[in-house]
């Protein structure tokens, strides 16, 4: 029992909240782009927020599923949509036997999470599902999704009963606070690097008054930017040492990198800034050609902000207590 | 500058963003200072702080990579600092942890190392000169980054130093031994490098199957490079099949 892949879109990779403890052996985070969305798609499907889903980029897949499953879809808006039925985003979805699953028109964003109630069924590699394409690591044989794949369920859901579930689900109310929602901001917060007063005061002023555009060879490993040139005062000799999610970068080139999921480790770039975590998932949802602009914030209200999402998830959580509950009740067991 | 903090023993921790926060131990390749950022990652990695994600150590800092757990000891870049501050000051300065030994096999040369001629005489060295320099002991593993199991190996004898070439190549041979600046690296897979390639090892650097990890070579490590020949480089990569 499992899901088809009829059409694989254009990149589509198996994601959970990265690989994590073994950066001090090189080996690259990964995990999804937007952790918000993800976290999100797994809670409205019954899961914990640490399993893999699929992350799928700009133009979707088509996938059947050849059973019953419940699912649900949260980030970018690429028209979701069964047979011809739209398919709303952040709501659990019952499908029966055979569905399929497919994408439209990208309404909004880069990246929507599809996640299902019992998650996929993936080999763990060195404790995480995420695909790393680069070292063809994780997720689903360590690369992106193609024609004809056909990726198991970890859970069986009872054929019967599918459309009062379908009603019971639909019956809960589920309420996101702004803080957990698709942000509606223009500017992305930055927080000062260790190299901030390196740079030059016109470059300082630069990074947060004017605008950069996604350069097209921006991915998950990281964004480039294009606007004015940032340099430092003095040129000088890094040592290498550890990145971040969100370290905004500088070559001696003067176009800055935002480091992204699949980050090297290590770097021995000056750094700017960095992106405030809770603005991550905002930059996650940008394109290339996309224009952004960059917000300092203090260290402190960053980790307020931060902190906020954190408890909001940990709220919605117990809240769907009872949906963990509904779909615990229609789990086929073995005979 | 915002989130620095110092303590009497010139302890530098800084904030990375938010959920990053990073000690630094001196500005120079060194190996008390090497030696200083794996005993204090250890000691971190041992502690187990609430909230704390990921150690990873480098030259001369150890980055701290940490997540809010919205709970009673949610780790904020202020309390984290503190009880790191608590924790290093009971490491003594000059511990140093117990390292492995480990041979690294390299054919030097030859298809295996395109740039030895070119090393010797930039360093007015003879190739076996080279050979001889790289092969001496005091080699350590800094740190690893780069690319999964990639390590960073130094410091090589003062003679023997070159600087990183002037156009990097697009694709190096997995298992190329490749040096700049007294360092040496070696690259687990295909990838792009501008430092010079002195030979290869047929070992495999990296390996998600490997126990109990799946990196060759771990920080710390010292590091012999041992002169083979190529029937012996063929004779090791088979076995390693």
């Amino acid at each position: 029992m499992s899901v088809h892949v009829i059409k694989p879109g254009m990149l589509t990779t198996f994601q959970d909240l990265g690989r994590i403890g073994y950066q001090h052996l090189g080996v690259p985070v990964a995990g999804a782009m937007d952790a918000r969305a993800h976290r999100l798609a797994n809670l409205l499907a019954g899961n914990s927020e640490d399993m893999a889903t699929m992350e799928i980029t700009m133009s979707g897949p088509t996938l059947r599923f050849d059973q019953p499953a419940c699912i649900a879809i949260c980030g970018a808006d690429l028209s979701p949509h069964v047979r011809n039925k739209p398919i709303p985003l952040n709501r659990p979805i019952v499908l029966k036997a055979g569905s399929e699953l497919s994408f439209g028109e990208r309404r909004y964003g880069a990246r929507c999470y599809l996640a299902v109630f019992g998650g996929f069924a993936l080999a763990s590699v060195l404790g995480s599902a995420s695909t790393y394409v680069r070292s063809g690591m994780g997720g689903w044989h360590g690369r992106a999704l193609r024609k004809g794949d056909q990726i198991g369920l970890n859970i069986n859901m009872m054929s019967s009963g599918l459309t009062a579930l379908s009603r019971k689900l639909w019956d809960i109310e589920v309420y996101l606070p702004a803080s957990l929602s698709s942000s509606p901001r223009q500017t992305v917060r930055i927080i000062k690097g260790a190299q901030w007063k390196e740079f030059s005061p016109e470059s300082c002023a630069a990074m947060i008054t004017q605008p950069f555009r996604i350069s097209p060879d921006s991915e998950r490993m990281g964004y480039r930017l294009q606007g004015p040139a940032i340099t430092l005062s003095e040129p000088r000799q890094m040592i290498s040492e550890a990145t971040s999610f969100g370290t905004i970068q500088v070559p001696s080139g003067g176009q800055p990198i935002v480091l992204m999921a699949d980050r090297q480790t290590t770097g021995g770039y000056p750094k700017i800034a960095h992106v405030a975590a809770v603005d991550l998932p905002l930059l996650a949802q940008m394109l290339p050609g996309d224009t952004v602009r960059f917000e300092p914030i203090s260290l402190d209200h960053a980790q307020e902000l931060d902190v906020k999402r954190e408890l909001a998830f940990h709220a919605l959580a117990g809240h769907l207590s009872a949906l963990r509950q509904i779909l615990a009740s229609h789990i086929k067991r073995a005979a | 500058m915002p989130g620095m903090q110092k303590d009497a023993q010139q302890l530098v921790i800084e904030d990375q963003g938010d959920r990053t926060l990073i000690i630094r131990f001196g500005d120079q390749i060194d190996p008390e200072i090497g030696q200083r950022c794996l005993s204090v990652a250890e000691a971190l990695r041992q502690a187990d702080l609430p909230g704390v994600i990921d150690i990873v150590p480098s030259y001369t800092a150890v980055a701290i990579q940490y997540r809010p757990t919205g709970l009673a000891d949610n780790p904020t870049f202020a309390s984290l600092s503190e009880s790191i501050r608590r924790l290093v000051q009971q490491i003594p300065a000059n511990s140093v942890m117990a390292a492995r030994e480990v041979e690294i096999p390299v054919c030097y040369g030859g298809a295996h190392g395109p740039d030895l001629e070119e090393v010797a005489r930039h360093c007015g060295l003879t190739p076996q000169q080279v050979i001889d320099l790289h092969t001496a002991p005091g080699n350590m593993v800094y740190m690893l980054g780069f690319a999964p199991g990639h390590p960073y190996i130094g410091l090589l004898d003062a003679r023997l130093s070159v600087p990183r070439r002037d156009v990097p190549r697009t694709a190096v041979a997995p298992g190329s031994v490749a040096t700049a600046n007294r360092q040496t690296s070696i690259y687990p897979n295909v990838l792009p490098g501008g430092w010079s390639i002195l030979g290869a090892t047929p070992l495999k650097l990296f390996d998600v199957n490997r126990q109990p990890s799946p990196a060759l070579l771990q920080p710390g490590d010292r590091v012999r490079f041992v002169a083979i020949t190529e029937t012996e480089f063929d004779r090791l990569r088979e076995a390693q099949a």
